[in-house]
């Protein structure tokens, strides 16, 4: 099992992705420089948190033409995990490998705290390990989280149970008050159709050790090393 | 008349990109700008929405025609996201 974390300039999360998948998933993890187009040796790809090409014309719309996502794309549609966070997020949303686009947040603000989070699929490669009415606690801080979307594409993503994660109160409940950025109806998390494409804002590697407030984001690591393991064992 | 003819041929052709947000999304830029807009006195304005827009110059000798494809195409694949934005182009010369 091996887990890559791709590097685009600017990127900044990369380092704290590392840190988890080595130290607390305990498997091994490489750097994959944006450039860079050979993802053969890997069974996840990370796509990190940051701010790729400086976020300029829009966030994630520039790393999106980096080699490396053509391979990205290509990684995906063989079924392999690509986890988004954050940035990476945008940058999946920018690539079409998600559904929606990322806009500024509501309240026009760079949010940075920590915020409950409800799963609302635990049957995702990467909730599995999540029990039942867990209200997860996890830092977002980004300016662009409000999760937009129309009408179409929002009802495909509630039929098809791709919406992962919602912001909630510590209760669990979905409620404006408890939105950071404005999001259509809460969406902090979505996956692709087949599920082994995530996106979410929230940096649940931020939330791996006690020490920095929660480790709620291990429940989330642990789910997606889950479902590469069984992903070996079947081949 | 040798200065006509070095115009003619060295003129530079532009393309005006204009990305505007969907009118169905909103735009919190816009309303904050509106807002500090009406502080200012301003009055009589029903909404100000904020786009972006970009120029492209060609090379000398480019068609008009192929100037359209190109910077549509650009517009297209990257200026604007069609998710949450529309493009309009004006080619200029």
């Amino acid at each position: 099992m091996k887990f890559g974390v791709v590097v685009f300039p600017g990127s900044n999360c990369d380092h704290d992705a590392y840190h988890v998948v080595s130290k607390h998933v305990g498997q091994p993890v490489d750097f994959i420089w944006h450039k860079e187009t050979d993802l053969s040796s890997f069974d996840a790809v990370i796509v990190p948190g940051g701010f790729s090409y400086g976020d300029y014309l829009r966030a994630g719309a520039l790393a999106r033409f980096s080699p490396v996502m053509e391979s990205v794309r290509n990684f995906a549609s063989e079924g392999k995990f690509v986890f988004g966070i954050c940035n990476g997020f945008q940058i999946l949303c920018e690539s079409g490998l998600l559904p929606g686009a990322l806009r500024r947040n509501a309240g026009l603000h760079f949010v940075c705290r920590h915020v409950n989070l409800k799963v609302e699929n635990h049957t995702t490669p990467f909730t599995t390990e999540v029990i039942a009415d867990k209200v997860l606690s996890i830092p977002i801080a980004h300016a662009e989280g409000n999760y937009t979307c129309d009408d179409e594409t929002y009802n495909m993503l509630e039929e098809n149970g791709q919406i992962v994660f919602r912001y909630c109160d510590e209760n669990g409940e979905i409620t404006d008050a408890s939105n950071p950025n404005g999001a259509r109806s809460n969406i902090a998390g979505i996956c692709n159709q087949n599920r082994n494409v995530l996106g979410m804002m929230p940096h649940p590697e931020r939330a791996c050790e006690e020490l920095l407030g929660s480790n709620d984001g291990r429940d989330i690591f642990s789910s997606l090393t889950k479902a590469i393991a069984q992903v070996e064992a079947a081949a | 008349m040798r200065n006509n003819l070095k115009f003619i041929l060295n003129h530079t052709m532009k393309a005006k990109v204009f990305v505007t947000l969907k009118p169905s999304v909103l735009d919190p830029q816009g309303k904050a700008i509106h807002h500090s807009v009406e502080l200012l006195g301003f009055k009589n304005l029903a909404d100000i929405r904020q786009g972006k827009y970009f120029e492209i110059t060609f090379d000398d000798g480019v068609e008009i025609s192929d100037a359209r494809e190109t910077a549509e195409n650009i517009a297209k694949n990257m200026l604007a996201n069609p998710v949450i934005e529309d493009y309009r182009v004006e080619i200029t010369d």
